[in-house]
């Protein structure tokens, strides 16, 4: 038999068909022609054929329809295993070749026949070669099939139909009586495939599920597996619904966690656990089951215990506090994923004073388990650094040493990362910290995180007591890397000497040689530089090397093209460029790296959108470039029947309002929307763009344009109250179609504020103190304030910021603990492109009393930001 | 002694297995013939989709008979079955006139295959339980069975409902294979 001879290759350790080839095992096929038949020997070509096609050969639609028909001649015998080993062929060659039909007869025949061996294996291949024209032909015998009473039939003929639901949804919607006969059938499989597929069939209709949920909720199901599915799709209808957990379905999930199957218990707890806001309440009873399963025999119990109560501890770790004495038990489980994951898990939930006895339990055994739980471990210390501040010094080493031993390139990055978190959240790792990076990246084969790093000392390097220590790791980058990390490393060695006087002959001698490196960027950077630096000029070297560009690539691009397209005298005009938005994130939410991925990409694209959006209108084409364009704003309650939004874009001279409006009534049509808006305070409005037809639930747009006085620059704020105009046309809510008479209505909107942070555009300054040097006294304006409406100066720091819309720079929006002193320093740019810096002394005192200093490139920028907060 | 008695073990049970095709326009009676003589009994059929292949002893000579589908969509598959093939057996309906035409057609394009050169013909004229069914002589002449000089054949009235001509055509044929 060709299973024995497989076996004895196995002992010496070869796969036995490594040696097969494609055209030698369709030439050897043609045995299938003959008379009489060898089971055996066809069996085991077959089992070659399957082999090939698995292992991604591509074989030719004329060879596989020979082979095919070949294997057609094999139906002349009842051997057993070679039937079944036909069947599994037909699967694999169907799609090959269009020929597959032939055989329908021959499968129905095996289906509906008296040998059970064959009919379940027949059902599965019948359906394979089977599509959405030809499924009539079959349709009497999948019927019968799904309620025959052999287990194994009814089971194939449900999971074929699922198959060809696929392609053919509406006939296999006519079987459902007999997929619902099958739910009631005692096999448990069976009752788990029919549940499955009739799910399937009903998932579009919320109604129908809700209902057949309902119902088996109440009847009760004999099959686990049932359970399982019946849980999923109940936690989904919850999750749909939204109606929070008084439900039915949310009673029958808990009541789960009380059936006698761990697998249902499982799935019951693991459904609540992934439950979005769930009060700790909802939690208990499934961390409660969950604590059984880390105290069970059976590893399989075990690590899904573990692992669900790790998930639940990043949200919940308070929940998970009752299981922190079970999950001390795990520590020395054998299985080092298990034991992993608990120590993870009380790593978040412990106390701080345990801290350190885990982690010499973890790092104990850190070399047996896999890259993707080394990755979870320095998640932890992530986490664990977030929250014990005091722990950092202790965990720098245990990171340090993880960064020594091997692993891939997510491992490495996450510690990276976790080591540039430490050492910018505290100011006493940083020099460690630095010195960690700095041997980490003497020997990293990531160009990625050499880069990273690189351009992490280029940043801080310069501000520590003995910048000259750094310069060594970098130049040796220089001479020893590719020219990635040559060129992140020329740009560093600039930074150091932009900012470190004594070291700039030694710098300028580096560029120097870099000045003749093979490669373009490289050379390129070292150049410019070098020129530079040479310079000694400390506003080129602000602007130049140690804050860079600020505006946004792609808008840059955009306006150089179009400059290259009109014939004009004037130079390009940098300030006109519309600047790079900043992603609005707190710098807190680094616990969930991955989370924060998604979001960074958004605001600058959001405001190329627009900008586009609007170019569109012609009416808006004299405005010139997009400067800024706001949050939106509800002018509206939610739930009434109109809902309008505003987003506010500030160009150069104007500033365009626009409405997002949606008309909730289904009976109406709305025609020639506008919004009017009523200006003061020197603002005008100077056009109206409206939305020609407002039809039920699909938004429209229309806007209005609004001068920014010019008699009075520091004019800047108003209020501007808004109704909303338009003509409405009753409409039948079937069919769409409105009357042809309307009337004109109004509705009255909420006001839109204009403020200074309407004018200002966020702007990152990685190097404060180099810019305000650079910007210089000249608008310099001074003012000090009592804040009288905060009592703490994080507070302050945060209403400093919305009312002047500016950057905090060298992450000064963070107060320290227990201070009654803070300077807040921001950055920005006024519109019209002058860049605006302020200094914001704070004191805590009775109230917080703050002296700002504000420098402009721009007299009226200054004075408008100082008045700002008074 | 030796060759007498291995001349009698291999006429009991030693001998090759007969191949045998069933053809014939669709709804000629194909499956029906096939399945009254392999259980001897009428089954219900339903348009044949691809084939049936049985193995039925009749007078102790093992056949295996594969009944190919008829349908206009099917018969450019039946040269597939062609090879080795000792016997065809040609179903025609007797009560349809229409397509005698075409069945003569199919038959005569059947016979020009190199691979059936050497096999054995025989023509069923079926349902002749029906009124107005045509004769055997009838259908051998729309069939232009005359004109077939270079191979055994023999043309058979029958029934496969009414049990008529089944045994006859059969014991012909076991006969002409036998004496290949």
């Amino acid at each position: 038999m060709p299973i024995g001879r497989k076996d004895k290759d196995e002992e010496g350790g070869g796969n036995p068909f490594s040696y097969i080839e494609r055209t030698a095992v369709l030439q050897e096929a043609r045995i299938f022609q003959q008379t009489p038949i060898n089971p055996r020997k066809c069996c085991e070509i077959l089992t070659k054929i399957i082999y090939l096609i698995n292992q991604g050969e591509v074989i030719s639609t004329t060879e596989a329809t020979e082979t095919f028909f070949a294997m057609t001649k094999l139906f002349q015998s009842s051997d057993v295993i070679m039937r079944r080993m036909c069947y599994l062929t037909i699967k694999e060659m169907s799609k090959m070749t269009e020929n597959a039909f032939i055989v329908t007869q021959s499968l129905t025949k095996d289906m509906n026949g008296r040998e059970d061996i064959f009919r379940a294996a027949a059902v599965r291949a019948l359906c394979a070669i089977t599509d959405s024209s030809t499924l009539q032909g079959i349709e009497r015998y999948m019927k019968q099939a799904i309620v025959d009473k052999v287990p194994s039939v009814s089971s194939a003929a449900l999971v074929s139909s699922f198959h060809l639901s696929k392609g053919a949804h509406d006939v296999v919607k006519r079987w459902i009586n007999e997929v619902q006969e099958s739910c009631s059938n005692d096999n448990i499989m069976v009752q788990y495939h029919a549940l499955g597929l009739l799910y399937h069939l009903r998932k579009k209709d919320r109604l129908a599920t809700s209902k057949m949920v309902a119902k088996f909720m109440k009847s009760g199901l004999k099959s686990p597996f049932a359970y399982c599915m019946l849980i999923r799709i109940a936690s989904k209808l919850l999750e749909e619904e939204d109606s929070g957990h008084d439900s039915p379905a949310f009673d029958f999930i808990e009541s789960c966690l009380r059936n006698k199957h761990e697998l249902v218990i499982y799935e019951a707890a693991s459904a609540i656990v992934n439950m979005p806001n769930c009060t700790a309440r909802e939690l208990a009873p499934a961390v409660s089951v969950l604590q059984g399963f880390i105290s069970s025999p059976k590893p399989s119990m075990r690590y899904a215990g573990a692992k669900t109560l790790s998930k639940v501890a990043m949200k919940h770790p308070s929940a998970v506090t009752a299981c922190n004495l079970d999950l001390e038990n795990l520590i020395t489980d054998v299985n080092r994923s298990i034991a992993t994951l608990a120590i993870t898990t009380l790593l978040k939930t412990g106390s701080e004073s345990s801290v350190d006895r885990l982690m010499k339990q973890i790092t104990s055994f850190m070399s047996e388990i896999s890259d993707e739980f080394k990755v979870v471990v320095v998640r932890a210390i992530s986490a664990l650094c977030q929250k014990y501040p005091r722990k950092h010094a202790v965990m720098m080493n245990y990171l340090s040493s993880m960064l020594r031993d091997e692993g891939g390139f997510d491992y490495k990055k996450a510690i990276v990362e976790c080591i540039i978190a430490i050492l910018e959240e505290s100011p006493e790792s940083k020099e460690s910290g630095l010195s960690h990076l700095c041997e980490f990246i003497e020997d990293c084969e990531h160009t990625v995180l050499a880069t990273k790093i690189i351009h992490l000392l280029g940043r801080e390097g310069p501000k520590t007591l003995n910048p000259s220590k750094y310069i060594r790791f970098i130049y040796n980058r220089v001479i020893l890397e590719d020219e990635a990390v040559r060129a992140a490393a020329v740009s560093a060695l600039a930074r150091f000497g932009a900012q470190c006087e004594d070291l700039l002959p030694s710098i300028l001698s580096l560029l120097h040689h870099s000045m003749m490196d093979e490669d373009d960027e490289v050379r390129d950077r070292a150049t410019f530089y070098y020129h530079t630096l040479a310079q000694k000029q400390k506003v080129l070297n602000s602007a130049y090397i140690l804050n860079g560009l600020t505006v946004s690539l792609s808008g840059l691009e955009r306006c150089l093209q179009n400059y290259l397209k009109e014939v004009s005298e004037e130079p390009f005009n940098m300030k006109s460029v519309p600047l790079q938005a900043i992603a609005t994130e707190e710098t807190k939410t680094a616990i969930a790296p991955t989370v924060r991925k998604t979001k960074e990409k958004t605001p600058a694209s959001r405001q190329e959108m627009y900008a586009e959006q609007l170019s569109r209108i012609p009416e808006f084409k004299v405005l010139g470039n997009l400067f800024k364009s706001s949050e939106a704003l509800e002018l509206t309650e939610t739930e009434t029947e109109y809902v309008v939004r505003c987003v506010k874009h500030t160009f150069d001279k104007h500033i365009v309002l626009q409405f997002d409006c949606t008309n909730t009534l289904n009976d109406q049509i709305l025609e020639n929307v506008t919004v009017q808006v009523e200006a003061g305070d020197g603002f005008e409005v100077i056009a109206y763009v409206p939305c020609l037809c407002l039809k039920y639930n699909q938004p429209g747009v229309t806007y209005a344009c609004v001068a920014i006085p010019e008699e009075d620059p520091t004019e800047v704020t108003t209020t501007l109250s808004c109704v909303m105009k338009f003509v409405v046309k009753d409409c039948d809510p079937n069919t769409g179609e409105a009357d042809d008479d309307g009337y004109e209505d109004e509705y009255p909107l909420e006001d839109v504020d204009i403020t200074v942070a309407d004018h200002v555009h966020k702007v990152i300054k990685p190097n404060f103190g180099a810019a305000w040097e650079e910007v210089g006294d000249e608008n310099e304006l001074e003012d000090t304030y009592a804040l009288s409406t905060v009592n703490t100066l994080q507070d302050a720091v945060k209403n400093i910021v919305k009312y002047l819309g500016m950057q905090a720079c060298d992450r000064s929006d963070n107060v320290p603990e227990g201070k009654s002193a803070h300077t807040l320093t921001l950055a920005g740019v006024y519109r019209g492109g002058h860049s605006v810096l302020a200094r914001a002394k704070l004191v805590l005192k009775d109230g917080v009393t703050m002296q700002l200093t504000v420098r402009s490139s721009d007299d009226v920028a200054a004075q408008v930001i100082t008045s700002a907060v008074g | 002694m030796g060759s007498v008695f291995s001349s009698l073990f291999s006429s009991l049970f030693g001998q090759r297995e007969r191949r045998i095709l069933i053809l014939g326009l669709d709804g000629a009676g194909k499956t029906t013939i096939l399945y009254k003589l392999q259980v001897g009994e009428v089954v219900t059929t339903i348009p044949t989709i691809g084939f049936n292949v049985e193995t039925l002893t009749y007078k102790n000579l093992k056949f295996q008979v594969w009944d190919l589908g008829g349908q206009t969509s099917i018969r450019p598959y039946w040269r597939c079955y062609y090879s080795n093939t000792d016997a065809i057996i040609y179903v025609v309906d007797s009560m349809d006139k229409d397509r005698m035409s075409t069945s003569k057609q199919e038959l005569v394009s059947m016979l020009e295959e190199e691979e059936l050169k050497k096999a054995i013909l025989v023509v069923f004229a079926n349902k002749q339980d029906l009124d107005g069914a045509l004769t055997e002589t009838e259908v051998a002449k729309e069939l232009g069975l005359a004109a077939i000089k270079d191979r055994k054949w023999q043309i058979f009235k029958t029934s496969a409902v009414k049990s008529i001509g089944l045994e006859t055509a059969m014991d012909w044929l076991v006969t002409a294979v036998q004496s290949q």
